[in-house]
């Protein structure tokens, strides 16, 4: 703490940081623990459901989705230091990370729409779909396939 | 632990930064915020691919391999390797932000020799991976991997993940590049005649933001 001020001795628009080595370590065991308890989830949802079920896969991807912002939220605040920031600062980059938030759900709704629109209108798309193929080998299968086809 | 600052003080009129922040440190700020749109336009178009999708391969199922092990049956093992790998070089890279602080150049040499070696390591691991996938048949266009309930799969989803793991593993790349020069910068002296280290927080920024963009992409390809 008392040393932060020493670096920066010619930049006087730059104030005192504060450095603690705890700190870093117990954001870094946070990290951890959040990514084991995802990865433990994920195993777990495919041990109990070989098959899926769509559900519980809906829920599970909500869980996900608030634990990565979580660890995204720890990286930035701490690694990234940002929370130590002044105010004026932090809303410069928090106010825009928000559009991210419309951005997310305008395309995922779109989408959502997109495969209603096929299954209830492309009847052809929805029994290709749903044709079991079988299980290929791996390690040769270079048959070509179209690229990048959407449908 | 937050700044010591009057709180009557007016950011804004002037003599003053108002963000009270060094010119490069905001600019790497705006530049990461730009990035972050760039990957976020990546991987919200692989969603919006995937929910318009009626199935899609499953992740367990594609990335269950392991080096030297080979095909064993603990599924996404590899992947948590990588994730903490790359989280641990974020940790030494924020120590040598801390030794920097204490204008400590030894430390700040071994703390971002630590963070050259976990991005080298990251990077090992993912040509590792992108071989395997490629050796099993998977690559840009195509796509071994059936869906999860049976049907056969698009080319979509090979298209995504090697675009946007490359994307990343190319920012990786870059990151490792950066940082040896500042690992070179930090031993020639160069800070020290500045008398201060900022470059390397700056470095740092850029660091995170990579480990910051491997947690969705964690979550986008390997949970999901």
């Amino acid at each position: 703490m008392e040393n932060a001020h020493i670096a920066h001795s010619d930049n006087a628009a730059h104030g005192e940081h504060s450095f603690d080595t705890k700190a870093i370590w117990k954001t870094f065991r946070i990290l951890l623990y959040i990514t084991l308890f995802e990865l433990l989830l994920a195993i777990g949802y495919y041990e109990i459901f070989p098959t899926g079920n769509a559900t519980v896969k809906y829920i599970l991807n909500g869980v996900f989705i608030i634990l990565t912002l979580a660890k995204a939220f720890f990286i930035i605040a701490e690694f990234m230091h940002l929370r130590h920031e002044i105010r004026n600062m932090i809303m410069t980059i928090a106010i825009p990370a928000l559009l991210f938030l419309w951005f997310i759900g305008a395309f995922l709704w779109d989408g959502d729409s997109y495969k209603n629109l096929r299954n209830t209108y492309d009847r052809e798309h929805v029994e290709k779909s749903k044709e079991k193929v079988e299980k290929k080998e791996h390690g040769h299968g270079h048959e070509a396939q179209k690229p990048g086809a959407l449908d | 632990m937050a700044q010591v600052v009057p709180a009557d003080r007016k950011w804004w009129a002037g003599g003053r930064s108002p963000f009270n922040l060094e010119y490069g440190k905001l600019m790497m700020w705006y530049f990461l915020m730009s990035d972050a749109f760039t990957f976020g336009a990546f991987l919200i178009s692989y969603g919006t691919i995937r929910f318009s999708s009626n199935s899609w391969p499953d992740p367990n199922e594609v990335f269950r391999s392991f080096p030297v092990v080979g095909e064993m049956n603990i599924p996404l093992a590899f992947v948590s390797l990588m994730t903490f790998i790359l989280i641990m070089s974020s940790v030494t890279m924020v120590l040598a932000v801390g030794a920097d602080h204490a204008n400590d150049r030894k430390a700040v040499m071994k703390w971002m020799a630590w963070t050259i070696i976990g991005g080298i390591a990251f990077l090992g691991c993912q040509a590792w991976e992108w071989a395997h996938l490629n050796h099993q048949g998977a690559w840009w266009g195509r796509n071994p991997f059936n869906n999860i309930d049976g049907s056969a799969a698009s080319t979509n989803f090979t298209n995504f993940f090697f675009t946007i793991t490359g994307f990343h593993g190319f920012h990786v790349l870059s990151g490792v590049v950066i940082n040896i020069i500042m690992y070179i910068m930090a031993a020639n002296g160069t800070f020290e005649r500045k008398g201060h280290y900022l470059m390397i927080e700056k470095a740092g920024l850029y660091w995170h933001f990579v480990d910051l963009v491997w947690v969705f992409v964690f979550t986008c390809f390997y949970l999901f």
